[in-house]
């Protein structure tokens, strides 16, 4: 269990280390002569930083770029700017050996177990192919073994090593998602939205899953997702993502009881909660409007169309990113500077 | 007098689908009421067979594949399953409306939404062209959307999601119906978004005296607009209650299980997730004995060999099992 392990300990340098991190996608006009007319910041300047064991929540509504975050952090994306050094392996600079122990180190769950298992392989090709690529285990014999192993750790009949993935449910692909982001020895694992597409009942066998095996590996995660209930359950720090930055960052318990930033508090008044008389009893702060287009934010600070509380200043200036009080960071000049309330 | 009876009473629904695998048990013996002016929330996980049910009431399902085996679905005094196609074209939109989960899907991409959004007031009601052009303008004023004159110029892809289900509820509520079925409306939509179309749609309902059907898998989403509950398991109903009565006291062992299973933002306790082992019965079989039992911890033999009716276990509050959980005794 989580709360069982040691607290990671703040001198030690961290796994992962994200700064100043960017993202932008072209858009590009025109067939021949194609010229760029702008682009999408998709991720548009993110740091942060997680501890060995630790798992980070990355949570934001859907076109926040918090996907594109995860995927770029694994390298699966060129970066536009800044740095990823994970396990002491810098994206940038890496070499190709280093780029090769990178991705065996780093690895990532999908969100839809659908769409992420190839349909004409076997469960024992799709779970054996980080083994096969990274040359783990060269003995067919010994592979076979491995993977039989990772389905028994992942709650899977070794006996449906020979099926398809059309064969088994979504919950149980989602647990053949894992074994395969297992089958490496990974450090670091990006769990883009693993449990959106499944049944309740389904998600807590899931979530439940990945929280013994990081305990046994000492595994560290990035969890992506839009359930901030769940956020809440899993993860030990939570980062708010809001069209390409991150607006708050803190201890989970201080996020959701203290969140000090307008869109972290509409967000978190907006989760419905499953008991009625708690639900009619708060009150809810309910955003107007949607999310604005990536390709063209808002000037100054980027939630201030919406913002209920913003002021003149919010529409010029870009709000600094400052530690308030330990461990709890957040960009809006209100928290910043109470006395112009 | 009229106002005293439940405005929709489903008695005994029984849908199949016969395909080449064989058939898939969808809907068994469905049995609820819906009174004037109330909000009801179907609930159950994916393939419990809550959309079916709905699907089968508003005449939707394709026969064949599938068979409406039993039932009726008394409206106003009329069985809904044994009217005319045409007769339950005039009734569908106008006395009751849906609103679909995909808001992205539901619209005709090649159409303006001002002009899919006239098409029932036309059909229905017979309406001209100034008045439909009049009634669309207070609709999108009515849910919210900002600029209508312009906006119904629009077609869907200018539309973002959670606009798309804002012109979706505009759509349903046209003609005035008595009934709203919304499947599972707020889906596909952040939380924020989310947040905004329950409010809109409590607001319409109050304002025009609408009864409403909510279907959803979300019980976060339950507890804000139902005041009364059933929920669905592999095709049975399981159990019904009012929305305090079932958050406080749940019956059904999936009931239990199911909200033991989620996670809450309002809880800083850090425990294991009580997860439900196993999946969901395979459709495919023909039921026998309860739904639930391969992973329902209280099983014993009666619950594998008939299926328990729903029992009274309180006021307004019923449960199909054979076991009274709260003192562990046979039924």
């Amino acid at each position: 269990m989580t709360d069982a392990q040691p607290v990671p300990h703040p001198t030690t340098p961290p796994l992962v280390q994200v700064v100043q991190l960017k993202k932008h996608f072209p858009i590009r006009q025109g067939l021949i002569f194609e010229k760029e007319i702008g682009s999408v910041k998709a991720v548009d300047g993110i740091s942060f930083s997680i501890q060995r064991g630790e798992t980070l929540g990355l949570v934001g509504e859907s076109g926040c770029g918090k996907t594109t975050a995860g995927r770029t952090i694994l390298g699966l994306y060129p970066i536009t700017a800044g740095q990823v050094i994970i396990s002491g392996i810098s994206l940038e600079s890496a070499s190709k050996d280093q780029m090769k122990s990178f991705r065996q180190k780093a690895q990532l769950i999908f969100q839809d177990p659908y769409a992420s298992l190839n349909p004409r392989w076997t469960v024992s090709a799709i779970i054996g192919e980080p083994i096969r690529v990274h040359h783990l285990l060269p003995d067919v014999k010994a592979r076979d073994e491995r993977v039989h192993e990772l389905m028994l750790k992942v709650g899977l009949s070794p006996r449906l090593i020979n099926r398809f993935p059309h064969e088994f449910s979504g919950g149980q692909r989602q647990r053949i998602g894992v074994a395969r982001a297992l089958a490496s020895n990974p450090e670091f694992i990006v769990c883009d939205e693993p449990i959106s597409a499944l049944d309740v009942s389904i998600q807590a066998q899931v979530v439940n899953l990945l929280e013994d095996l990081q305990d046994e590996f000492n595994l560290t995660y990035l969890f992506i997702a839009h359930d901030l209930s769940m956020v809440r359950h899993i993860c030990d720090r939570v980062a708010v993502m809001y069209l390409g930055v991150i607006v708050e960052l803190a201890d989970k318990d201080e996020l959701y009881e203290n969140p000090l930033h307008p869109y972290t508090q509409a967000l978190l008044s907006a989760v419905p909660i499953p008991d009625p008389k708690k639900s009619r009893a708060r009150k809810r702060t309910v955003l107007p409007g949607d999310v604005p287009s990536p390709s063209n934010p808002p000037s100054g600070c980027r939630f201030h169309p919406r913002c209920p509380v913003g002021i003149e200043r919010c529409k010029i200036d870009i709000p600094e990113w400052r530690e308030i009080t330990p461990g709890h960071w957040v960009a809006c000049h209100l928290v910043m500077n109470p006395e112009i309330l | 007098m009229e106002l005293e009876k439940p405005i929709l009473e489903v008695k005994d629904l029984r849908t199949r689908f016969h395909i080449a695998e064989g058939t898939v048990y969808a809907v068994n013996g469905v049995s609820f009421h819906l009174d004037h002016g109330e909000t009801i929330a179907l609930v159950g996980e994916s393939g419990c067979g809550k959309s079916v049910t709905m699907m089968s009431i508003m005449g939707l399902i394709p026969i064949p594949p599938g068979e409406i085996a039993n039932g009726q679905a008394l409206y106003k005094g009329r069985d809904l399953l044994k009217l005319s196609e045409d007769e339950m074209e005039d009734l569908r939109g106008k006395d009751i409306a849906m609103v679909f989960q995909d808001p992205m899907t539901a619209f005709n991409p090649v159409l303006t939404i001002g002009r899919q959004l006239g098409e029932p007031m036309r059909v229905h009601m017979g309406m001209d062209k100034q008045n439909i052009q009049q009634l669309s303008l207070e609709l999108f004023e009515q849910v919210g959307i900002s600029d209508p004159a312009q906006r119904l110029k629009d077609y869907p892809h200018q539309f973002s999601g959670g606009m798309r289900q804002r012109a979706m509820i505009a759509m349903a509520l046209c003609c005035s119906p008595s009934i709203l079925i919304a499947d599972e409306p707020t889906t596909a939509l952040d939380v924020t978004i989310q947040a905004q179309i329950v409010e809109l749609v409590q607001t319409i309902r109050t304002n025009m005296n609408m009864s409403v059907i909510w279907i959803t898998h979300d019980l976060g989403v339950v507890a804000e607009i139902a005041e009364r509950v059933l929920v669905m398991y592999a095709g049975f109903l399981v159990e019904e209650a009012l929305v305090d009565d079932l958050y406080e006291d749940p019956r059904h062992p999936y009931t239990q299980a199911l909200l033991a299973a989620l996670p809450r933002v309002d809880r800083h306790r850090h425990s294991r997730l009580q997860s439900i082992p196993g999946a969901p019965p395979n459709l495919l079989v023909a039921p026998t004995g309860c739904p639930f039992v391969q992973r329902c911890q209280f099983a014993f033999d009666l619950c594998r060999n008939e299926m328990p009716p729903l029992i009274q276990v309180g006021l307004n509050h019923q449960a199909a099992c054979w076991l009274d959980v709260t003192t562990g005794k046979e039924r």
